[in-house]
């Protein structure tokens, strides 16, 4: 009996051995989520390219190899390159507008008054509530007969009844309106953003400077500005990787509309590749949006390493 | 005189941004809240002030909400796949961010950034292949389908926060419960998690709210309304061709977004310092 517990004892411990290797425990740690993700993000990856170089459609599943030929019809379609200018628009307009916002913004909740912290919570509800419901809200706020922004224009005299803007309706506007709405989405990160950034400028060098006679633009721009920079940079990167793919605003809002003015690459490959089935052409569409990320990705490595210095 | 004149000035231009900020960020929401409790005849009529109350409030949208549509069933779906994908990435990503915060080298370093990158590949790059093998399994049109793709964006994230976390329990307390008799294991199991339940908890508040948040893969992997989760089924289930159910769409919106509108102001700021991943020493 006693040589029975012991032996097993040891058994248990050999294979603690193994277990308290911190290489072999670490990949063991490790290996689950890396699976995860190399099963389901590195392999549909490594199929959207097959696709897009094949005729796949999903009425005819043949993976006949057809070289490029897919992104060169697509490249040559009248809306695919309107897509890709709008993709831009959208995508530098409301990020530059969000920044603007957002450094307005932080500068206002950094000095302390009363009810700062509900004000802050009410800020940054754009940005937590789920985009698609928020979005619902704006579209019932830009309807044709019953909008609120109307209403309010026409009550203070800014605007005739009789032409009363279409907001969805015109091909500018509804450009204007999808800007808007991922602007107001993105402000409050900006805000959090910056506010994360200037809080963590210690004090006593702003205290040296002033010393030294920096006046607040000296110090805005010589010290806060190079300090803040790389988490800007990080926050401004997600921001922009976010809208440049993003479908679902211009999905509920426009679906593209009117006449692919507002369309964009995450709803054009959606609607191509999804709705109409032509995987080939829509995983085509999907990928000239690596080559933005790929910078995009390079520029962040950048800036997380820079921590380590 | 004319220095309480400069400073009633100031503190009015002050004030006064702060509001325009506040009415900018939280109109739509007011908008979706006057919304939900309006009777249809106050709510369509373009001579009615739209900003209040014109007759008396009312529930009928959401009774209506209740009764004639899934949406019970849809908040259903959404907590069944949230608390699913939540128990998917705790149990990979506590441990992958552990071992990425203990292993030491460069080698550990671009796996950690690795991992994380795989949070920024869009889900719009993505849905055509993901469609497809979807269907392979024999998911297509079910929520089980979210399940399995949702934590594709969750665990990324989650183990790049639960790295930073664990690089700041010092590792001599795991070297004291070993000198105690402790495994590798056991003193990870023992001392490490009991000390990082704030860390664990804010990353199951997160993964819930991306899941609640995710729009594009539901859209494209599920059509059958009984399936939907609650963001997709409000976005899209209400409106019937041509006919929106304005009540009824911002009374689930507001009931969908309560909940993550104050998880999200609770955890802020460590939401922050995750997505920065220490860009700010």
């Amino acid at each position: 009996m006693v040589a029975i517990t012991e032996r097993l004892r040891e058994r248990r411990s050999r294979f603690q051995f193994v277990l308290d290797r911190p290489q072999v425990l670490g990949s063991l740690f490790l290996s689950p989520a890396i699976l995860y993700v190399l099963v389901l993000v590195g392999l549909p990856f490594l199929l959207a390219i097959y696709y897009a170089l094949s005729a796949y459609t999903i009425y005819n599943p043949s993976y006949h190899f057809v070289g490029l030929s897919n992104f060169i019809e697509v490249v040559q379609s009248q809306t695919f390159r309107r897509t890709l200018v709008n993709t831009f628009v959208f995508t530098i307009a409301s990020q530059f507008l969000g920044l603007i916002l957002g450094k307005f913004g932080a500068l206002l909740l950094l000095r302390p008054f009363a009810g700062r912290k509900i004000v802050r919570a009410l800020i940054v509800l754009p940005w937590a509530v789920p985009i698609a419901l928020a979005t619902v809200a704006w579209e019932w706020m830009f309807d044709s007969l019953y909008s609120v922004i109307n209403w309010t224009l026409e009550a203070v005299g800014l605007m005739n009844p009789a032409n009363a803007p279409n907001w969805l309706g015109e091909p500018t506007l509804a450009m204007i309106c999808v800007i808007i709405v991922n602007a107001w989405r993105f402000f409050p990160f900006a805000i959090v953003i910056f506010l994360a950034g200037i809080t963590a400028v210690p004090q006593d060098v702003l205290d040296a400077a002033t010393v030294d006679g920096a006046g607040f633009w000296r110090r805005n721009y010589q010290i806060i500005v190079p300090m803040i920079l790389p988490i800007v940079v990080v926050g401004l990167i997600f921001g922009t990787v976010f809208t440049f793919t993003d479908l679902s605003i211009v999905y509920l809002l426009t679906q593209g509309g009117p006449v692919n003015a507002t369309q964009v690459l995450g709803n054009l490959g959606f609607q191509i590749g999804i709705l109409s089935g032509d995987v080939a052409h829509g995983a085509a569409i999907s990928l000239f949006m690596l080559p933005v990320l790929f910078v995009l990705v390079i520029l962040m490595l950048r800036f997380i390493r820079r921590r380590e210095i | 005189m004319e220095r309480i004149a400069k400073t009633v000035a100031r503190e009015g231009s002050f004030y006064a941004a702060v509001t325009f900020f506040v009415v900018l960020a939280a109109f739509p929401f007011y908008w979706m809240l006057i919304t939900a409790f309006k009777t249809n005849a106050d709510l369509y009529n373009i001579n009615n002030i739209p900003f209040w109350f014109n007759a008396p409030p009312t529930l009928e949208h959401f009774r209506y909400l209740f009764e004639k549509t899934l949406f019970g069933r849809w908040l259903l779906n959404s907590l069944i796949i949230g608390v699913c994908v939540v128990g998917i990435t705790l149990a990979t990503a506590i441990p992958a961010g552990y071992a990425l915060a203990r292993l030491a080298g460069r080698k550990a370093e671009a796996l950690g950034i690795g991992i994380f990158l795989t949070y920024l590949v869009p889900p719009t790059l993505l849905f055509l292949p993901l469609s497809r093998i979807i269907t392979l399994i024999g998911l297509q049109n079910s929520m089980w389908s979210l399940v399995v793709v949702y934590p594709t964006f969750t665990i990324p994230f989650c183990t790049w926060l639960l790295m930073g976390f664990f690089k700041t329990v010092p590792r001599e307390i795991e070297e004291a419960a070993i000198v105690d008799g402790c495994s590798l294991l056991g003193s990870f199991v023992k001392m490490v998690i009991p000390l990082s339940l704030p860390a664990i908890l804010t990353v199951i508040i997160f993964t819930f709210t991306l899941t609640l948040q995710e729009f594009v893969y539901a859209l494209t992997f599920i059509s059958s309304s009984s399936q939907k989760p609650i963001t997709l089924g409000v976005a899209t289930d209400l409106i019937r061709g041509d006919i929106y159910y304005w009540g009824e769409l911002m009374a689930g919106a507001l009931i969908a977004s309560i909940p993550v509108a104050i998880a999200y102001n609770l955890f802020l700021d460590r939401f922050i310092a995750g997505i920065t991943g220490g860009a700010v020493k």
